[in-house]
């Protein structure tokens, strides 16, 4: 029996208004791969952050013992210390650095005034052999492709004398046979002693690499499957993710379903970075009035930049398709023609693209239709007050008044003020992406019965949520997106968790299947 | 107690220009060099710093977009000041046709830097900065070197010269007086009725003591500006064009729909792109609007020095910029008053007036004008700091 290496016990994390982490409780043994699994938002990057230091002692509650000590990190350098490196999703290299000198940053090989280069160029390469990877150290990480720089990353690890490696989905951004590399790198560094914990949503991945699966959802440790004692085939580990029941969580509501309000017709969008690269591919969807639609699909799917692209084309290169409002077949070239056309969309980022934070309320409400408070281009201000506070009662803020500037709301308010924003710009058909993301049950429940209103007045409302109960307790009807691709669609009545979630696990096999035979 | 505390927390720079007012005045009525409220003097203070006043209007709204700031200014009322000595001085054209000219020049100037930044997206520093060498270079070219002057008195009457010109002092001051006091009525008559009208549709107004208390303080310190002004040579036409402009802007900043952009955008520019506001359109007037005022301050400029000359405007940017920031614009964008930048600029002004008669050495004089800028800002950051907390 191995020992135990790292144990984390009744952990509890709070964020303003939301509890991300409750009572979680981890145990990895030397020598595992231990997978975390968990639905967006269950809690699994919170936890690995808690873990690394990212978020320092003192900011939870509960108590991390690594290698039977208590342990209490005050940042990422006091965990390093020990062993334990964190690789994020998002790579933290510098891209016009080569190689050598981004896997020694914070770590540089020499004394502090005096790097010594030829010592952290003969250390890189050998660990550059270690992974694998074919590349001069000299080589700037600009030139080398995505899953090559996953590999720098393991290997900056390596340099820091890594024992416990946590990887957040290192395999998201790979291809099919990149990813196949990697994991057979975790598995022969398994062999050398090395401990890992992964996150990831490929649960082929998972039942093919990892020795334990602990389940997160909700912020809470559902279970750990252990390999060779549990059953840890796919479908046991997706109704672990989303095994709840949908209890009156969602206001019911009486659907009045009419015309089809909006249409989009093989709609295609291109990267605007990477010309080559389809984020949505030949997408067909619609809305009818008085209806909610919910798009599920994991992060990176294609929702947010199907949303953005319909609207006024914000979003994406060379745009493809046709889009019907009413009916008419319309192009929206900018937000402002979008927005005369009756189009809102709700940013799910409400704080980078949403709102101004250091602007009071009653100025973002305006902001998106300054017509209605101006004559002129001459602002009306006491009437803008007026409208402000009105919007404010209807939708319940809470806030000492309409003066208080956004960046002093908590998240749930915020997301209020977002909203009043475009139910003020009189829109007909609204997308709200991720409308609830980081705010607590109550204001939740008070921003369904919004969306609720909003189609009793006979609006349509597109909703796109990585939340799954949300979806299906909010939705008429329910797409699913996967890959840029719309791959099925659903009555709102008749779809589950578990159907949606393996829908989108056979298409993931479906598309690795075909990768592989390329 | 604690409405005058919000008062000083929202006025500090306001408070710190009477501050530094009073104490020039206490120092050198000490050092026996006469009065920094002298009328004359006053008089000086308002023809040394008009073009910042004018300049740091239009600077503020550059800073509104993201604290972007324009470093051409200086050039480009160099190259102005050149053409409109070329006009009037050497070709001796009509007075009007060159004030429209040089209008036109430099919002022409203003609109090829801000097509740049705006639809090119060179940043903004960079941008400038080469206009800065380029403008500096082309002024020198069109006067080879040399400075024109002077100026026809036909075209200095229009920036030099005082209203109500006459000599008897005694009618003078009572004119001066009569016309303050009739902005004073109209100011008042115009608070009411907006207060009058507000209150008819149901809109919450202010208290009527704290009303009373505004207009009065505004009508006193008018009314004795006036008196000041009154006992030299009266109102200097200068002023008149400076307030027109300080008044359009504050009011196209305050309550127009383009003015509301130019915040939204230094607050959070893709938020404001996402609103449906032409972003890129926004930047481009902001800059072309900074030409503009350019040609407006150089005006003001050639007539102050009667000549053009090839250094005329150096160092003006630094003075527009730091007016701006002393007046609590924020060098990330979004917040800033056009009222806090004339604040900001006469405080500079007060500062290097009352150090000149003091007879503080030029080269401390630069020292301490920095030490102040950097001063005032560290002050205004910590005092938001500590109300947020």
């Amino acid at each position: 029996m191995a020992k135990t290496m790292l144990e984390m016990m009744n952990i509890t994390k709070t964020f303003p208004g939301v509890k991300a982490l409750d009572n979680v409780n981890l145990v990895v043994k030397e020598g595992e791969i231990h997978a975390l699994v968990g639905e967006n938002g269950a809690g699994k990057s919170t936890l690995m952050n808690v873990l690394s230091g990212i978020y320092p002692y003192g900011s939870y509650d509960g108590d991390i013992i690594y290698n039977g000590e208590v342990c209490r990190f005050k940042n990422i350098k006091d965990s390093e210390l020990l062993g334990i490196v964190i690789i994020h999703q998002e790579l933290a290299l510098v891209p016009y650095l080569t190689i050598a000198e981004n896997m020694f940053l914070g770590n540089e090989r020499g004394k502090k005034y005096a790097i010594d280069w030829d010592e952290t160029y003969k250390k890189a390469d050998e660990l550059l052999h270690t992974v694998g990877l074919q590349e001069s150290s000299h080589t700037q990480i600009k030139d080398i492709a995505v899953g090559k720089q996953q590999l720098v990353e393991i290997a900056k690890a390596l340099g820091k004398n890594v024992k416990l490696l946590i990887l957040d989905e290192p395999t998201a951004s790979l291809n099919e046979k990149d990813s196949r590399n990697l994991l057979e790198l975790l598995l022969e560094l398994k062999k050398n002693g090395l401990t890992s914990i992964m996150i990831s949503h490929k649960l082929n991945e998972i039942s093919y690499i990892a020795d334990k699966i602990t389940i997160l959802r909700d912020g809470c440790t559902i279970e750990t499957l252990v390999k060779g004692e549990d059953n840890i085939n796919e479908d046991r580990i997706v109704k672990g993710m989303v095994g709840r029941e949908i209890s009156d969580r969602y206001p019911k509501r009486e659907s009045k379903i009419g015309e089809v309000t909006m249409e989009a017709c093989n709609w295609t969008v291109y990267h605007p970075l990477y010309s080559e690269r389809k984020v949505c591919d030949n997408v067909n969807f619609n809305v009818r009035k008085g209806e909610v639609v919910g798009i599920s699909g994991l992060m990176g799917s294609g929702r947010t930049e199907l949303a953005m692209s319909i609207f006024g084309k914000s979003y994406g290169a060379k745009i493809s398709g046709e889009l019907f409002i009413n009916g008419q077949k319309v192009s929206l070239n900018s937000v402002k023609q979008a927005i005369n056309a009756k189009l809102a969309y709700v940013t799910e980022d409400r704080k980078g693209d949403g709102l101004i934070l250091s602007s009071p309320i009653y100025k973002n409400n305006s902001l998106a239709r300054m017509e209605k408070i101006s004559n002129h281009s001459i602002i009306d201000k006491d009437k803008e007050l007026l409208v402000a506070k009105e919007y404010k009662e209807k939708l319940n803020t809470k806030c000492p008044s309409v003066l208080q500037n956004v960046e002093n709301l908590s998240g749930g308010n915020q997301q209020k003020v977002l909203l009043s924003k475009w139910m003020f710009a009189d829109p007909d058909i609204m997308i709200l992406d991720e409308p609830t993301r980081g705010i607590d049950v109550g204001a939740k429940y008070e921003i369904y019965c919004i969306i609720n209103r909003l189609v009793a007045e006979g609006k349509s409302v597109v909703i796109i949520s990585s939340e799954l109960t949300e979806i299906l307790g909010m939705s008429d009807r329910i797409f699913v997106m996967h890959e840029g691709r719309m791959i099925a669609e659903f009555d709102g009545h008749e779809a589950s968790q578990e159907v949606i979630m393996s829908c989108i696990m056979r298409e993931n096999n479906k598309m690795e299947n075909e990768n592989a035979k390329n | 107690m604690q409405r005058i505390k919000s008062f000083l927390k929202g006025n500090t720079m306001l408070i710190a220009l009477i501050v530094v007012i009073i104490l020039f005045q206490a120092l050198i009525i000490a050092a026996g060099k006469g009065s920094l409220l002298k009328p004359q003097n006053v008089s000086n203070i308002i023809a040394q710093n008009s073009y910042v006043v004018i300049l740091a209007t239009g600077m503020l709204l550059c800073i509104l977009t993201g604290g972007n700031i324009d470093l051409s200014i200086g050039s480009v009322i160099a190259t102005v000041g050149a053409v409109a000595g070329m006009l009037i001085v050497e070709m001796h054209m009509n007075v009007y046709l060159t004030i429209i000219i040089c209008l036109l020049v430099g919002t022409f100037i203003g609109a090829i830097q801000a097509y740049c930044i705006a639809y090119i997206g060179i940043p903004p520093f960079i941008a400038t900065l080469g206009g800065m060498l380029l403008w500096r270079g082309v002024a020198q070219v069109i006067l080879n070197g040399m400075t024109l002057a002077p100026y026809p008195d036909n075209y200095l009457k229009y920036f030099t010269s005082f209203l109500p010109g006459t000599d008897d002092p005694a009618f003078l001051l009572t004119t001066t007086l009569i016309i303050a006091a009739v902005i004073c009525a109209v100011y008042v008559a115009f608070e009411l009725q907006g207060r009058a009208k507000k209150i008819k549709k149901g809109y919450s107004v202010e208290s009527m003591p704290m009303l009373i208390t505004r207009l009065i303080t505004i009508c006193a310190v008018i009314m004795v500006f006036a008196y000041l002004l009154g006992n030299y040579k009266g109102y200097p036409v200068v002023l008149i064009l400076v307030s027109l402009v300080v008044l359009a802007y504050a009011y196209f900043t305050r309550n127009t729909v383009p003015g509301r952009y130019l915040y939204a955008l230094g607050g959070n520019a893709k938020a404001t792109r996402l609103s449906g506001v032409d972003t890129k359109k926004m930047m481009f007037f902001a800059y072309t609007n900074m030409g503009f005022l350019c040609a407006v301050a150089a005006l003001v400029c050639v007539a102050r020095f009667n000549s053009s000359a090839p250094s005329l405007g150096d160092g003006y940017e630094l003075d527009a910029i730091g007016a701006c920031f002393i007046g609590g614009a924020s060098a990330y964008g979004g917040t800033g008053t056009v009222g806090g930048s004339v604040i900001g600029a006469i405080f500079m002004g007060v500062l290097n007036n009352g150090m000149s008669i003091l007879g503080i050495d030029a080269n401390w004089q630069k020292a301490v004008k920095g030490f102040v800028l950097v001063a005032a800002v560290a002050f205004d950051v910590i005092s938001k700091k500590k109300v947020k907390a």
